[in-house]
């Protein structure tokens, strides 16, 4: 195990840097650029902090939609290449027509709502209303 | 030719290629107007932000006495043949003679022989581009309150180009008998499927929704293919030119009203769907009001719904060009993560009642 500060700790404090001291000092092309990487940090930071939940969410929805395919592989590699390959075969099954109407349909928006509203809780689009 | 000044003159041995492009437009432009090199001066040559794909470059000229502050829209040298710079300049006439604000297009290098790569020069029309400035400042709440009927007068204005003429002939269009819609809608998912790293099934059940509500109609006009806040010049009155026409094609001219619509053109203010300024039906009453046809609404909303789709499959894009290292920018690189914003718009869009 590694000491603190930990990842998120880390990035949060590249994140401040890039903010405080790295847009002020500079100007046009670089100083957009900066302000889009102490936002990518700030995703990362999030991601670190919601993946593990977020897949195993969408793990569990898939196998409402699917069936059951047992407990959520352990690992992040593992967990990940296991989603991809139940969103395949997910695909393959809005491909053949199954997800045209009914209550499967619904049940799919609904997932679907939901696995975007977590990938939108990570890259925190800019947003006013 | 004026000389460079001192402190802009590059170090000793080097060429610099602006003293270099400015000679060559200033002969260039003597002899588009049959006059004497002495009688051109060039000033002020300097790139201007934006144009992605395009270079944009700021001067003013003086011709015999007559000043003209222009901008030369140019192929980046070495990237050429994938829009054609004589068709765009053929276009703003057109699409001024219609009645569309457009820069007048003035002198144009179509290969690009004089200037060093296709381009064309068109008068600089004072005013702002950015979308923030739009809907933040004080200053533009005018142009906020007006732009919406501006932009719907627009449209329909160039929706009246003839597509026939012949100086338009290279316009893409969908070949005769495949509708203009379903064409977009598969070669959009082509596109997704080849582009994708990964499953989206939010893009899969659009691409079915859409194929299942392609709009029975084939009327054909000129389509500008990118209209929308950010290619379009405004002042604190509202609109003052329309610029962008490199993504013209003959088409279904509701693609272009369902493009103004999407999303990602409003930039984080979703309360108003057209930019951020306006609604839909502001949008569809003046369009219709400025003698554009009368506006099918479940034919908007395909074409909505259809615009949302193809910018998903723009991220998917940006992101590929990212992860197979051809650029390594921080900002393409952040481009992937905006899919999730189409597909949040594209669920949105699917579970309104018709």
């Amino acid at each position: 195990m590694n000491d603190r500060p930990d990842a998120v700790e880390l990035l949060r404090a590249v994140e401040r840097f890039l903010e405080a001291d790295a847009v002020p000092a500079l100007d046009g092309v670089r100083r957009f650029h900066a302000r889009v990487a102490a936002n990518v940090m700030a995703i990362v930071a999030r991601e670190l902090e919601t993946e593990e939940s977020h897949l195993a969410s969408e793990w569990a929805g898939l196998a409402v939609l699917l069936g059951d395919a047992g407990p959520t592989p352990a690992g992040r590699t593992e967990a990940r290449a296991a989603v991809v390959a139940r969103n395949e075969e997910l695909v393959r099954r809005i491909r053949a027509g199954e997800a045209d109407t009914g209550s499967w349909r619904e049940m799919l928006l609904e997932h679907l709502g939901r696995v975007v509203a977590q990938k939108l809780e990570v890259s925190k689009p800019p947003r006013r209303r | 030719m004026n000389a460079p000044s001192p402190e802009n003159r590059p170090p000793a041995g080097r060429p610099d290629p602006t003293a270099d492009l400015s000679a060559r437009l200033g002969a260039f432009l003597a002899d588009q107007r049959g006059l004497r090199p002495a009688d051109v001066v060039v000033e002020g040559l300097g790139r201007l932000a934006g144009g992605a794909s395009r270079e944009l470059w700021s001067l003013d000229v003086t011709l015999a006495g007559e000043r003209l502050a222009l901008v030369l829209r140019r192929d980046p040298p070495g990237r050429m043949g994938e829009s054609d710079r004589g068709l765009e300049f053929r276009l703003l006439r057109a699409a001024g003679a219609a009645g569309v604000p457009v820069p007048r297009a003035l002198f144009c290098d179509a290969t690009g022989h004089a200037t060093g790569s296709p381009a064309f020069l068109m008068e600089r029309v004072a005013g702002e581009t950015l979308a923030r400035r739009l809907l933040r400042d004080v200053e533009f709440a005018g142009a906020r309150a007006a732009l919406t009927a501006q932009l719907g007068a627009a449209l329909a204005r160039i929706h009246t180009i003839d597509p026939g003429d012949a100086a338009l002939a290279d316009l893409p269009a969908t070949p005769v008998g495949v509708s203009p819609a379903r064409n977009d809608v598969l070669q959009t998912g082509l596109r997704a499927r080849t582009l994708a790293l990964e499953p989206h099934p939010v893009l899969e059940l659009a691409e079915r929704w859409l194929l299942a509500r392609v709009p029975d109609r084939d009327r054909r006009t000129v389509v500008h293919g990118d209209f929308r806040i950010g290619n379009v010049i405004f002042g604190p009155e509202g609109l003052r030119a329309v610029l962008d026409w490199e993504l013209a094609h003959v088409g279904d001219p509701l693609e272009d009203l369902g493009w103004l619509c999407a999303r990602t053109w409003r930039f984080g203010s979703d309360a108003l769907p057209v930019g951020g300024i306006g609604t839909r039906e502001a949008l569809v009453a003046a369009y219709e009001g400025a003698g554009g046809e009368k506006v099918d609404r479940a034919a908007l909303r395909f074409w909505e719904v259809a615009a949302n789709f193809r910018i998903a499959v723009v991220w998917l894009s940006q992101s590929r060009t990212f992860l197979d290292g051809k650029v390594q920018s921080v900002e393409l690189a952040s481009l992937g993560r905006r899919t999730a914003e189409s597909e949040e718009e594209l669920l949105r869009l699917m579970e309104e009642p018709a």
